[in-house]
């Protein structure tokens, strides 16, 4: 666990960077964690994604590649242009949720 | 007469009717089961079956036999839920109308849903060891198998038994020593997890037996395709993976009626009150197992605690009483490591698994998070206790909720 500073304010994460609480998370934050992951900057489908994101986890349902996929913002393909690497792991760090708990 | 109907005959369904049988007056429910399968198949000892340590007739027994009497049985499938007015349509056209609704109807694995992998290669040099065809087949291909290069690959999350990829990697190293061949062999193990596992402490561990045994981990690979002519694996984000023999654990699904019925997510898993386990959009339909959609591993033993609450809980709501117990996402796995040891994990929702004793604390005699003979013979031992204890819905000594007590933290 540890503290880092996003947009001016100190927020709780686990080891890997993943915000503890996604109520700490604003939408200023973003492109800041976006640069950690070597995203330089973030355009409107990358916000539609974090927005779907938090729209999903607030709903408690698990996010999966796969449901992505399904997503109807984005397919796979553009997903991992958006979010090269590691699209999932990404995309869920930068909108502030916990991480993936379909991962169990 | 009241109506409790419950929908798969499995681990969970076969649980909940057995315990909930003793608790409701015969004058005043009735209870019904259905299910497509009249065998049940012990689904933790297919890991054992490519192997040639477990046979067919060591995982499938009639399901008749575990079902209590006082419940009817249905050997049918189902085309459709209609919650909307309490009845679910068998594939015969028969309605049956229910107040009280269980579903636990379980996940499958779906290989069809990722292109090329039921291609030629299929069952030739590309398995799965999920069902009980895979994996018959694939220890009639790995009795003779010359060696090259064996690839373990998770399709996506979720899946059943999500250790049960590594045991398969950690068997298959013991395997291939045992038939002198190891040296022929490349293990490569090939996950959409960042690593071994996903929760950090045991990952770190894990990742080390992995490394003893020099089985190659290649993470965050989400499987797009499975191509044939070249007999590689590609992840949606264009990294290739190529093998001899591919063992595939494939993409999981809830059922097709599920879907059909309008009462899944995309994939078919019911959204599922994680505490309570009640269906998130209807009161009198509750989940239990991996039909749900609760993020908590996808095994027997998270029904096993969870059927417990869900006990509880339905007689709350039979009684018109607030539902009192909640579930804590326990779950419990033996992990098989080969040359006769096996580790243990033993986590929640909230507390990952981490080392210590279990169940006594600092007695155990099983040991968290390390391997010991003792635990293997837990394993083995663990098919007796589902036959006999678990499946009747009868108390086994460790309790539903998870206990900090012997583990180091």
């Amino acid at each position: 666990m540890a503290t880092k500073m996003y947009a001016g304010k100190p927020v709780e994460v686990n080891d890997e960077g993943f915000f503890l609480d996604k109520e700490a998370w604003t939408k200023d934050m973003a492109p800041e964690i976006a640069k950690e992951v070597g995203i330089d900057a973030l355009g409107d489908k990358h916000y539609d994604v974090i927005e779907y994101i938090r729209k999903r986890v607030a709903a408690g349902e698990q996010l999966s590649m796969r449901g992505m996929g399904k997503s109807g913002v984005v397919d796979l393909k553009e997903f991992y242009q958006l979010f090269p690497g590691k699209p999932l792991k990404y995309a869920t760090r930068i909108s502030g949720v916990p991480k993936p708990t379909s991962c169990v | 007469m009241r109506r409790l109907l419950i929908l798969g005959a499995g681990t969970a369904g076969t649980i909940m009717a057995n315990k909930l049988r003793k608790d409701l007056p015969t004058h005043a429910w009735e209870i019904t089961i259905v299910d497509e399968d009249r065998e049940h198949l012990y689904q933790p000892g297919l890991l054992f079956i490519p192997f040639g340590i477990y046979k067919k007739e060591d995982v499938l027994k009639p399901k008749a036999n575990f079902l209590p009497r006082g419940v009817n049985r249905i050997f049918e499938g189902f085309q459709k839920i209609e919650p909307e007015s309490n009845k679910v349509i068998l594939n015969s056209g028969k309605e049956l109308h229910y107040d009280l609704l269980i579903i636990a109807t379980g996940t499958r694995v779906a290989p069809e849903e990722t292109p090329g992998l039921k291609g030629e290669l299929w069952y030739k040099d590309v398995f799965d060891f999920y069902t009980l065809e895979g994996s018959l087949a694939l220890a009639r291909k790995l009795r003779d198998w010359e060696g090259g290069k064996l690839v373990v690959n998770i399709a996506d999350m979720p899946i059943k038994c999500p250790v049960a990829p590594l045991e398969f990697a950690f068997l298959a190293d013991w395997f291939f020593q045992e038939r002198g061949i190891r040296d022929k062999v490349e293990i490569y193990y090939v996950t959409p997890m960042s690593g071994a596992f996903t929760k950090p402490k045991a990952s770190a561990i894990l990742s080390g037996i992995l490394e003893q045994k020099h089985i190659h981990v290649i993470g965050d690979f989400f499987l797009g395709e499975v191509n044939n002519e070249e007999k590689k694996i590609v992840d949606f984000g264009g990294a290739e993976v190529d093998f001899d023999l591919l063992v595939s654990v494939p993409l999981h699904m809830g059922q097709q009626a599920i879907i059909d019925s309008g009462i899944g997510d995309d994939f078919g898993f019911v959204p599922t009150d994680k505490f309570t386990l009640q269906a998130r959009d209807h009161e009198n339909i509750f989940v239990l197992g991996d039909a749900s959609n609760i993020p908590t591993s996808k095994a027997g033993s998270v029904v096993h605690f969870a059927s417990e609450v869900l006990h509880e809980n339905i007689l709350c709501a039979i009684d018109g009483r607030p539902m009192t117990a909640s579930f804590d996402g326990h779950a419990n796995c033996y992990i098989e490591t080969g040359f006769g040891n096996a580790a243990l994990l033993d986590f929640n929702y909230d507390t990952e698994p981490t080392t210590g004793t279990f169940p006594l604390p600092g007695v155990g005699p099983f040991t968290l998070l390390s391997e010991s003979k003792a635990n293997h013979y837990g394993k083995l031992i663990f098919r007796w206790i589902y036959w006999h204890i678990l499946l009747k819905g009868k108390e086994l000594p460790v309790s539903n909720k998870m206990s900090l007590a012997g583990k180091d933290i």
